[in-house]
């Protein structure tokens, strides 16, 4: 590896992080839907779903906060496109730095963004009456989930933001993995689904992240099921990086 | 051996061809530029100027022929190669979110050079932007915007820069600007490869001009030489009409030195 990479990574992330601290509104903007959601679906349907025991505001968290990084990750893939477009990335690519830097600030710079997103959307859930008993350990396990689940979608949106021909292309791709958790255990139990529907939530990726989340905050065993929300998010990782940095090296060269 | 590096071309590109799909864009160009010198490459729109200076700058691919740069081949020694150049493209490239100091900062940065701070503030000096450092550079005017792109160019003293169209979009006043800061380069051994395609620009800084033409290089010398190629002048007597670009002036009363003007007054 180039012995400037982490130098150069660390110089470009200063710059990105100071784009975001600058416009607070995207993060605002970002956490704003799933807020909204979780307004709706606390206050207004709630009282009609049956879910188990327990607050629906705790039963809902998990799939709320996979939606905050889906909507969040839509603004990493138009920061990226616009540092494509705009001429900057041939300035740094014609510089001696190490060439995957560009890349690594922008991953570097969705996770703290989406951290950022994330705990203001826990914040209105614990005014909404979210409570959890978790220790220390589930806490940072539940963080260790969402850390992978940002860094996988964020490897995702890497890819439109680099081959996206306007800025609502590069946005546009998160439409459906918002939509992804509403086909899942997020808001409800998939019991009462029909068949097909059912199998599909079942077997998608974000119902075995949100249960192993829910089961952290629960106190109760985790189960097999972290295996399976492991081994989709590990998988996406590999697969959108490898995708995304063969797209990077024949855009950059 | 150091003076075979001396009298090594700046810049040596020879038999270069390049296509993008069935568009042949360069047709087996050959190109030497001296150090030291200011060469501008004249064409059309369209006609290959900034595909030459991409892969002068290690940013695009050729099928081919060979490119060198500092006495570095583009292709083998890319890492070499920018180390020894800067690249102004075509449009100004700076972070609109960052104020101009920062711009230079975070250049000075990427180089790894000591003391950042100060290289900035004194290109912010050397630009006419002290009074601007502070404010993001989204709120420039076109030519403040292209100083200090030009600005960012000259951090670390590359021996070799790339300018890409450096007027075009500008404002008389900005051109003005930018052509100052390019002669100012000039006059100290660095070695300026600009493209345009504005006559009056390639003859106002250029110590030699070659005219890009489908693919080839038709044309290359000095200007001098260049008028050669024409017919001698005759002697005509015609009244000197003012050229709008002197009534611009006249009316705008720039002549002056230039100022950190706000866009908002201009």
């Amino acid at each position: 590896m180039d012995t400037r990479f982490f130098g150069n990574t660390a110089v470009l992330l200063g710059r990105s992080l100071k784009h975001i601290t600058r416009s607070l509104d995207t993060i605002i903007t970002t956490a704003l839907m799933p807020i909204a959601f979780m307004l709706l679906f606390v206050y207004v349907f709630g009282g009609a779903i049956n879910h188990g025991s327990g607050s629906y505001v705790t039963y809902l968290l998990p799939g709320i906060l996979l939606i905050t990084i889906a909507s969040g990750i839509s603004y990493t893939a138009y920061r990226l496109f616009l540092d494509m477009k705009g001429g900057i990335v041939d300035r740094f690519q014609s510089m001696p730095i190490a060439r995957s830097s560009v890349l690594w600030a922008h991953v570097l710079t969705s996770m703290v963004a989406n951290l950022v997103s994330i705990i203001v959307v826990v914040g209105v859930a614990l005014l909404m009456g979210f409570r959890s008993g978790a220790g220390a350990l589930a806490w940072l396990a539940v963080a260790g989930i969402l850390g992978l689940f940002t860094l996988a979608l964020t490897w995702l949106a890497v890819i439109p933001g680099l081959s996206a021909k306007s800025p609502d292309g590069a946005g546009a791709f998160s439409y459906p993995l918002v939509l992804l958790p509403f086909i899942s255990s997020a808001f409800v139990p998939t019991d009462t689904m029909p068949g097909p529907v059912r199998a599909f939530a079942v077997h998608q990726p974000v119902t075995s992240i949100v249960n192993s989340i829910r089961h952290l905050f629960a106190q109760q065993p985790i189960g097999t099921g972290i295996w399976t929300a492991l081994a989709w998010m590990i998988g996406i990782i590999v697969v959108a990086y490898v995708f995304a940095m063969v797209i990077y090296r024949r855009k950059i060269s | 051996m150091i003076t075979d590096l001396a009298e090594m071309p700046a810049i040596r590109v020879q038999g270069l061809e390049k296509s993008f799909k069935e568009l042949d864009v360069l047709r087996g160009l050959d190109l030497d530029v001296m150090r030291g010198t200011i060469f501008a490459l004249l064409g059309s729109n369209g006609a290959g100027k900034t595909t030459v200076v991409r892969i002068l700058s290690t940013l695009l691919k050729f099928d081919s022929g060979t490119a060198s740069v500092n006495g570095f081949d583009v292709v083998t020694q890319a890492a070499k190669v920018r180390e020894s150049i800067s690249l102004t493209g075509q449009f100004a490239a700076v972070d609109e979110i960052l104020s101009g100091r920062e711009n230079l900062v975070l250049i000075a940065r990427l180089r790894r050079l000591p003391d950042p701070g100060r290289i900035a503030d004194d290109l912010l000096a050397r630009f006419s932007l002290t009074d601007a450092a502070e404010r993001k550079a989204s709120t420039y005017s076109g030519g403040m915007r292209r100083r200090l792109d030009i600005a960012m160019s000259l951090i670390g003293n590359p021996p070799i820069i790339f300018l890409d169209e450096p007027t075009t979009g500008l404002d008389p006043e900005g051109r003005v600007e930018v052509w100052r800061a390019v002669k100012d380069l000039a006059g100290q051994g660095t070695t300026l490869l600009l493209t345009t395609q504005n006559l009056d620009e390639a003859e106002q800084l250029a110590d030699r001009i070659a005219i890009l033409h489908e693919g080839r290089i038709i044309v290359n010398g000095t200007f001098s030489e260049l008028k050669q190629l024409l017919p001698p002048a005759k002697v005509e007597y015609v009244e000197k009409q003012p050229t709008l670009e002197d009534i611009f002036f006249a009316v705008v009363g720039t002549n002056k030195v230039v100022t950190d003007e706000d866009p908002s007054e201009g």
